[in-house]
């Protein structure tokens, strides 16, 4: 039998669908017009008014948002209602300088946890489930987003958050967990460790793995199915949308279910903004059809992928995402933390350092290895051993505070950075993602 | 009156010795003693030559290159002639960053190189006792 957490919306027929995203767009249009003026600014300077909007094909109509809007708005100017309206703020893991954080009210995080307990459902949860969650809890969205759905459907939830194997591995045998959220580079490596104890797969009573926040292949969802004996489900989010949960994976696990009576979807042309038709690549921008706290209309993701309308045997009617195939930026996502390149060149400068780098990122047995090369410049230069050593532990702990993971520095001699055509090539990406 | 030692970044990689030394040598100078100092990813290779100015500019324009005091002290070349040079130093509360060692032109005569904390006080002291310290005009051959 198939299941659904809510049914009547998940399978609903597309002229419903539609219907309820012309009704919110109205609604939406029209409530950040009158309660954001950030972005009324962007329509008047576009010429649109409410008045303009009156279905989903008009969204075109709207400017759009990018990151560089939320920096600049940072922290308050896109917020849709009083902040005493607000119970939640989550943030984005590393950004330049400015983090970006979303508000949320009740009735947004009620809306997100829906969108996780769909995904949850999707993957086989029932009220007989034990939800192990190891995401990140905090600002991250991922531990609070999957959290809040376990709850939802009923699951017991063991709200781990990221870290400390031995505990997770401890808590799984144990506690019996059946289902696992986390990223799939933790997943993998969790799969490596009970093989290590001398656990076979079939020891564990994990059914299924819910994993995101970063990009993983169909290989290494087969060597974590097989690993863990589970079958693996892809989630999809971001924290400007609400978190995971904009779109998710159900058992045909051939797309990703983007939940849109929340969220409607648009792919673009990232150079000039037009928008494609369905099945074409590009970058995937949502609008979010019902926030109040953090209402972004038309915000453009930066990730590349293709929307597929072809009706989904599982009897789910919404349309469903590719995994991302790329970035139309030069964010990189290492072990589920997004890195800029620009935030590496900062902390450089300000360290002292000449700005030639370079960034390697790989993937090891399923886990990202992130090496940044550096020209050591010639005031740090020292005859003492134990000074430069000093200073690659510096660098490395300030590079840590600010990207919120840790590379590994290694210091190189001046002018030894490949240079093609006088650039320095900044980032060599191993890893075989797309 | 210490002598100037040139210390030169190096990748740890094949290759990058040999080039240096190959500089070096193209500039006709003569290196009297040497150290590696080796981490993962680079090394510093440690010299000192004959001329050291004139190598320092040369290398300059190709390696990140920089120069300090050390001092060199005479010993015999013989057992147990290190021993009161380190007492001397000890006693005078001079701290060691690291030390390389040298032969001498004449017969028996050897000489230990010492990167310390003060090099001025640790040469006063060595002279105060008579042991003998070289000076970058002793090194022109």
């Amino acid at each position: 039998m198939k299941q659904y957490y809510q049914p009547e919306i998940e399978t609903a027929p597309r002229e419903k669908i539609l219907e309820i995203q012309n009704e919110k767009i109205v609604k939406q249009v029209r409530h950040v017009w009158d309660n954001v003026p950030y972005y009324r600014h962007l329509m008047e300077k576009k010429g649109v008014t409410p008045d303009d909007i009156k279905s989903v094909d008009d969204i075109r109509k709207l400017p759009f948002l990018s990151k560089d809007d939320l920096r600049e708005a940072y922290p308050y100017g896109l917020l849709g209602t009083d902040l005493k309206d607000c119970v939640r703020i989550q943030s984005t893991s590393g950004t330049t300088g400015k983090r970006v954080v979303a508000f949320y009210t009740q009735h947004d995080i009620d809306l997100w946890e829906d969108c996780t307990a769909r995904a949850i459902v999707a993957a086989g949860g029932t009220k007989e489930d034990v939800v192990q969650v190891c995401y990140g809890y905090g600002l991250f969205t991922g531990g609070p987003g999957l959290h809040g759905g376990s709850h939802k459907v009923g699951c017991l939830t063991l709200p781990m958050s990221s870290g400390n194997t031995e505990r997770q591995i401890q808590f799984m045998m144990d506690l019996n967990a059946t289902i696992l959220c986390c990223t799939p580079s933790y997943a993998a490596y969790i799969g490596e460790t009970l093989a290590e104890q001398g656990y076979k797969p079939e020891d564990n009573h994990l059914k299924a793995g819910i994993f995101g926040a970063e990009p993983w292949t169909e290989e290494m969802r087969q060597e974590i199915e097989k690993s863990l004996g589970i079958k693996a489900y892809d989630i999809y989010g971001l924290t400007e949308t609400s978190g995971p949960g904009v779109a998710y994976e159900c058992e045909e696990q051939n797309g990703m279910h983007i939940n849109e009576d929340h969220f409607y979807a648009e792919i673009i042309d990232p150079e000039t903004g037009e928008v494609l038709p369905d099945g074409t690549k590009g970058e995937l921008v949502f609008t979010s059809l019902d926030k109040e706290a953090f209402p972004l209309l038309r915000y453009r993701t930066k990730d590349i992928c293709v929307l597929n309308r072809v009706p989904c045997s599982c009897g789910r009617t919404h349309v469903r995402m590719s995994k991302p195939m790329g970035r139309s930026d030069d964010m990189m996502i290492i072990r589920g933390v997004n890195v800029f390149p620009s935030q590496i060149e900062a902390v450089l400068l300000k360290e002292g350092y000449t700005p030639n780098y370079q960034i390697v990122v790989d993937r090891v047995r399923n886990s990202d290895t992130f090496d940044i090369y550096v020209e050591v410049a010639p005031d740090q230069f020292s005859d003492l051993m134990s000074q430069i050593q000093l200073m690659e532990k510096s660098l490395e702990s300030a590079l840590r505070t600010m990207l919120g993971i840790g590379p590994k520095v290694h210091l190189v001699a001046p002018k030894t950075i490949t240079r093609s055509e006088g650039k320095a090539v900044r980032v060599i990406d191993k890893r075989k993602l797309h | 009156m210490a002598i100037t030692q040139l210390s030169v970044f190096l990748m740890n990689q094949p290759g990058a010795l040999v080039d240096a030394v190959s500089a070096i040598s193209g500039a006709g100078a003569n290196i009297r003693a040497m150290s590696i100092a080796e981490a993962n990813d680079f090394g510093i290779l440690r010299i000192i030559v004959s001329d050291s100015d004139r190598i320092c500019k040369l290398l300059g324009d190709k390696y990140l290159i920089s120069k300090t005091e050390v001092v060199a002290a005479r010993m015999d070349d013989r057992s147990g002639a290190l021993y009161p040079i380190l007492a001397v130093l000890s006693e005078a509360n001079i701290n060691i960053e690291y030390m390389y060692a040298f032969t001498g032109s004449g017969p028996d005569e050897a000489y230990v190189v010492f990167r310390v904390n003060d090099a001025k006080t640790a040469e006063e002291v060595l002279n105060a006792n008579g042991i003998s310290t070289l000076s970058d005009e002793n090194l022109k051959l």
